[in-house]
């Protein structure tokens, strides 16, 4: 259909697209309805990874016991996507194709490093997700392709996490978001990190200066105060929410929030196992 | 115009009607079905004023197609009453505590928090204030609406039903 049908648009949860129909800011020929295409919505956590069905709804992966026990930034950064009644209908496929710079769930993937699948006349591929915004809400999917499942590696159980993000009401599109991963040792020295911001540019970025920075070191309030502060060196978006320089300091400051965060979450799990 | 014909339960009755593809759920539940109790602020699903329960799950009706209702639940304003006109608890609640004063953002407020009590039998205050995030409400200040709803969840835990 994708590719018999001139002008079309794939409608997913439609908590983005139905609005842009809405306004007349998209005015597609045909829609085609996913929510009853069958076998798209799931959760599966194999051994090392968790793959979600693109059709997923956001509150499913909210109220999911497996997400939170294997991959629990992704409940708590739920949370922040839009309200209860989108949640309800939005899914995580659709929110990665709108591709909106500041969605919480594109930036996790990014942090993540998930890989997408999609479908389309030639069969299957799959594409990292560090490839997969190639500008402004625009992702790398052929017109005639179809996401079909995000696959998540999984975090060793002990690792800790952060979400944090400045928005001017709960619920609204976060100005700026920071996401932090991190796995220490026995003596609190840091074996690996993940940093991500969201908001700051047409895509998440990963503070791989931060990543890169703090390994080897130990962990502690001193250390994420400082390396933030890689994030006051970033380009970043300006335009009427917010100047360039003032996502800059925001940048920093989520950065450090989310780091202290992560690392408080790891040493409270290395305590306990 | 592109038509289809679907059937749906609305408020415990089936309806099979005639719409056509590009009507939204709201204007189909408010124009064909005159069920005017579902209110339309913003069409673009930020202010939360046509908030219905879709299989028991709160939704925005502006946001979705009227054919993608088509075999599915819907419960509206109009549905959360008895047969006889006894309010809900939580109707009951918002009259007696002033939870509404123009009324625009009651049937989204009434049926997101018959949601929340649903799932969650004794919220707290930031509770309630978190379910209501995604809907507008320009007089109440919102104070009146939480009042209501802790009220409503005591009465629901004692037993009160419709």
């Amino acid at each position: 259909m994708l590719a018999s049908l001139e002008n079309n648009r794939l409608l997913a949860g439609g908590q983005s697209l139905m609005p842009m129909l809405n306004m007349r800011y998209a005015m597609p020929d045909h829609i085609i309805d996913l929510n009853r295409v069958e076998g798209l919505a799931s959760i599966l956590i194999t051994g090392s990874e968790v793959v979600i069905g693109a059709m997923t709804r956001q509150r499913d992966i909210e109220f999911s016991a497996e997400i939170q026990s294997g991959c629990p930034i992704m409940t708590e950064a739920i949370r922040h996507v839009g309200h209860r009644q989108t949640r309800n209908r939005g899914t995580i496929g659709g929110s990665l194709c709108h591709l909106d710079p500041s969605a919480e769930l594109v930036t996790l993937c990014a942090l993540l490093d998930a890989t997408v699948t999609a479908v389309g006349p030639d069969g299957q591929r799959d594409i990292p997700f560090a490839q997969f915004p190639i500008g402004y809400m625009t992702s790398a999917l052929q017109p005639n392709e179809c996401l079909t499942r995000i696959s998540i590696p999984l975090w060793p159980p002990t690792h800790g996490y952060g979400f944090v993000e400045f928005a001017r009401r709960h619920g609204d599109f976060a100005i700026v978001s920071a996401a932090a991963l991190l796995e220490l040792d026995a003596s609190s020295t840091i074996l690996r990190a993940s940093v991500a911001l969201g908001g700051v540019g047409y895509a998440p970025r990963r503070m791989t200066e931060i990543e890169t920075g703090i390994l080897g070191q130990k962990a502690g309030s001193e250390l994420w105060a400082e390396a933030a502060k890689a994030c006051s060196k970033i380009e970043a978006l300006d335009d009427v929410h917010a100047s360039s320089s003032y996502r800059r300091r925001l940048a920093v400051a989520m950065a450090r929030r989310a780091l202290q965060a992560a690392g408080d979450r790891a040493l409270a799990n290395l305590q306990r196992h | 115009m592109d038509q289809r014909r679907i059937t749906l339960d609305v408020n415990g009755s089936t309806f099979t009607e005639t719409v056509a593809t590009r009507t939204t759920l709201a204007d189909f539940l408010r124009h064909q079905l005159r069920l005017t109790g579902t209110h339309l602020g913003c069409e673009h699903g930020v202010c939360g004023a046509c908030t219905v329960l879709l299989d028991g799950r709160s939704a925005r009706s502006c946001l979705m197609l009227a054919v993608q209702a088509d075999g599915h639940q819907i419960t509206t304003v109009e549905g959360l009453e008895a047969s006889d006109g006894t309010l809900h608890p939580l109707q009951q609640a918002f009259a007696d505590h002033h939870g509404l004063q123009c009324g625009f953002c009651t049937p989204g407020m009434l049926t997101t928090l018959i949601e929340l009590l649903r799932d969650n039998p004794d919220p707290s205050e930031s509770d309630v204030r978190i379910a209501i995030s995604g809907n507008l409400c320009r007089c109440t200040g919102y104070q009146s609406i939480v009042t209501a709803t802790l009220d409503a969840a005591k009465r629901m835990r004692m037993g009160q039903t419709v």
